[in-house]
């Protein structure tokens, strides 16, 4: 039997007209992305400012004082107090009563004088590396502009040579971490596996409850062209999600992207494909729209959790990882962070698409298997 | 004579260890209006699903408008229209959406002007934009009836197509079967109304998965071979409770103003009523039974008469 483009689209144009009709569920879809990325966006990766700050002052001159009104001044830093040791150190930062510690050594300013390039040690809380991470890097600009705006008079040559003094920024807990755009990328993985994989089963499990699949199974329509035309709409709402996405992701987190947009796009729509037929797979499971409502909040939980959206991928455990390699959003976490961030390329994300296809393959061929033209 | 339009043999349906339909066999010639009859949870459905291909028998075959209903179901699908039990049309679809919608799955061809023509017939020409959730039971019944004839079916499976609907929708519906009938259409309903049973050529009378009786509609009392008695007369009541359960006595059914007191041995039956038509009170009639009777008792019977055919 041929498959019949006329059936396909039936079942397109009526998926579209129960979309219009649902208005809750449609405006689910557009006002996830919008929140999430708003609240995540906000809560985890805007750039933290006004972090509290103790210093361990060993040295009392101007350049001391200039550096540290600097830091005030830029705003991330908040400095609360003084510690006197380095075990003061360790506790403050543990309980999290400051976020860093700063430590100018003794002699700090007649070494710089003599052009001995003193170290200025900053210890961070890293253990969020999207809190830390912003103010710490502003440490080192702040250090040069210090010395610019003293290096005048007799103290001009400190401009021109090498920097007179340098930041040592210890990050503690949490050396490796490495974000500031991470969140954000991250976040259209979430939001395409979260709606795809729910809204899916839901309009298919819905069939079924209602009564209509037994209508649409007594028709001569088959399982492929029941399939597409399910699964059509909602790969077109997965590109209003993507548009949604990146106007907030510009305007709202001025987020660059630095890499092609091609090899973007094909990611795109592997890994909105591997999500429909998730959704389609769980609807094959799922009794009922509870049960496939309950099957994508529990699948949600390890995407967020595992996929290296909220927590380094490489500090998970092996077997975290084992279950994150499994999950859709992990691949795409990296494709989008790889391409948006880091101007990578087709050859860079050859892995993780290769990964994409296979759980895709893997999920098509259970979904079929598992769709039934009949009640049995 | 022209072939069967379904002709299956030896159909079972088991869900888990739960036989739901056992050894079916059916014969139903071209044209004929076949009635299944049975209590609730008898295997209609489900015998129903098996014929357009909705399960799949696990033991027996045969065929459909020629078509072998293992492997051909595809093909009983274009030509089949299947009214199921509940409203199964999309209720968030407008009522001219969803005759579109199945006008579409069957590939009809002129679909726009078949649909106006049943809007038309319907006579929701000009509700056609309302949501056909919000029709009433009577008007989805006809809409569902509408969209499964669509595609023109040579057979249509109608599953108790009238539950739930008021009388005179009854008889509209019923009309058009047997207009559909005259014009060739074969047609498998099941239902649970006797009246509607009088209706029907022929009648399967199915319970707990069996068939228990097969045949022309006025054959069936006398392959029950059923005795009534008709009783009028005052303080019915008084007298139902007093014959009932007396040996040689099946049954005894209230009908509007007289009793029907019916027994499959005619001997007995009467042996037992003779004291009671001493009572110059009542009149007592003997006459032919009735569909209505004949099913009474089957269903009345028919706990029995499975366990009794399972243990012989």
């Amino acid at each position: 039997m041929t498959f019949s483009s006329g059936r396909f689209l039936a079942i397109l144009m009526k998926e579209f007209i129960q979309m219009r009709r649902d208005r809750m569920t449609f405006a689910m879809m557009i006002a996830i992305p919008i929140m999430q990325l708003m609240l995540f966006g906000f809560a985890i990766n805007s750039d933290p400012r006004h972090l509290p700050t103790l210093v361990e002052v060993h040295d009392s001159g101007p350049f001391t004082r200039a550096f540290l009104a600097a830091m005030e001044s830029s705003t991330y830093f908040d400095i609360t107090g003084t510690v006197s040791n380095g075990r003061e150190t360790d506790r403050v930062l543990k309980a999290g009563d400051a976020s860093f510690v700063v430590t100018i050594p003794e002699h700090f300013e007649r070494d710089i004088i003599r052009g001995d390039r003193p170290a200025l040690l900053v210890d961070a809380d890293s253990s969020d590396p999207a809190t830390s991470g912003a103010a710490a890097s502003a440490l080192s600009v702040l250090a040069a502009n210090t010395i610019a705006s003293l290096a005048t008079g007799p103290l001009a040559y400190l401009a021109t040579g090498p920097d007179a003094f340098s930041v040592i920024a210890h990050k503690r807990y949490n050396p490796a971490g490495k974000t500031s755009y991470n969140i954000v990328p991250g976040l259209l993985a979430v939001i395409i596996s979260m709606t795809m994989v729910m809204i899916t089963a839901i309009a298919i499990v819905r069939e079924s409850e209602r009564g209509t699949m037994e209508t649409l199974l007594s028709t001569p329509a088959r399982a492929p062209e029941v399939m597409l035309g399910k699964i059509t709409p909602y790969v077109l709402i997965g590109y209003v999600q993507t548009c949604v996405f990146f106007v907030l992701a510009f305007w709202v987190f001025s987020v660059p992207f630095v890499g092609p947009v091609f090899p973007f796009l094909v990611g795109l729509n592997i890994f909105i494909l591997v999500n429909l037929a998730l959704g389609f797979l769980f609807s094959t499971v799922a009794k009922n729209q509870m049960q496939a409502m309950q099957m994508s909040f529990f699948y949600m939980l390890p995407s967020i959790l595992l996929s290296g959206f909220m927590f380094p991928f490489a500090a998970m455990p092996g077997w975290a990882q084992a279950i994150g390699a499994a999950i859709p959003s992990t691949h795409f976490m990296r494709i989008i962070r790889k391409i948006m961030l880091k101007g990578a390329g087709f050859s860079d994300i050859i892995p993780d698409m290769r990964a994409l296809l296979i759980i895709m393959a893997i999920v098509t061929v259970l979904a079929m298997l598992r769709y039934k033209r009949t009640l049995d | 004579m022209n072939a069967p339009v379904i002709d299956v043999k030896g159909l079972v349906k088991k869900f888990g260890d739960k036989t739901v339909v056992d050894k079916f066999d059916i014969v139903v010639p071209k044209g004929a209006i076949y009635g299944f009859l049975g209590p609730n949870g008898s295997g209609k459905t489900t015998t129903i699903r098996m014929m357009c291909g909705l399960l799949t028998p696990d033991e027996g075959d045969g065929t459909c408008l020629g078509y072998d209903i293992l492997r051909e179901s595809d093909h009983i699908k274009e030509h089949v229209g299947y009214m199921t039990q509940k409203f199964s049309l999309y209720a968030d679809l407008t009522i001219r959406e969803n005759l579109d919608f199945m006008g579409r799955m069957y590939r009809i061809t002129d679909r726009r002007r078949r649909v106006d023509e049943a809007l038309e017939n319907l006579g929701l020409a000009d509700r056609s934009h309302q949501l056909s959730g919000e029709l009433s039971g009577g008007w989805k019944q006809r809409l569902a009836l509408a969209a499964c004839l669509l595609h023109d079916p040579a057979l249509l499976l109608l599953d108790e197509p009238t539950a739930g609907v008021d009388p005179k929708a009854r008889r509209d519906f019923w009309d058009e079967i047997r207009r559909l009938a005259d014009a060739g259409v074969t047609v498998l309903v099941s239902t649970h109304y006797m009246d509607e049973a009088i209706q029907c050529d022929n009648i399967a009378y199915i319970a707990y998965g069996e068939k228990l009786i097969d045949g022309p509609a006025k054959a069936i009392p006398e392959m029950v071979g059923l005795e009534t008695w008709r009783v009028e007369g005052p303080d019915l009541a008084k007298l139902s409770a007093e014959l009932d359960g007396k040996p040689g006595i099946d049954q005894v059914a209230r009908f509007g103003s007289a009793l029907h007191i019916s027994g499959t041995d005619g001997d007995a039956l009467q042996k037992a009523a003779k004291p009671f038509m001493a009572d110059t009170r009542y009149q007592w009639t003997k006459q032919p039974a009735g569909l209505e009777e004949v099913f009474i008792h089957l269903m009345a019977g028919s706990t029995d008469n499975f366990s009794g055919q399972k243990a012989g």
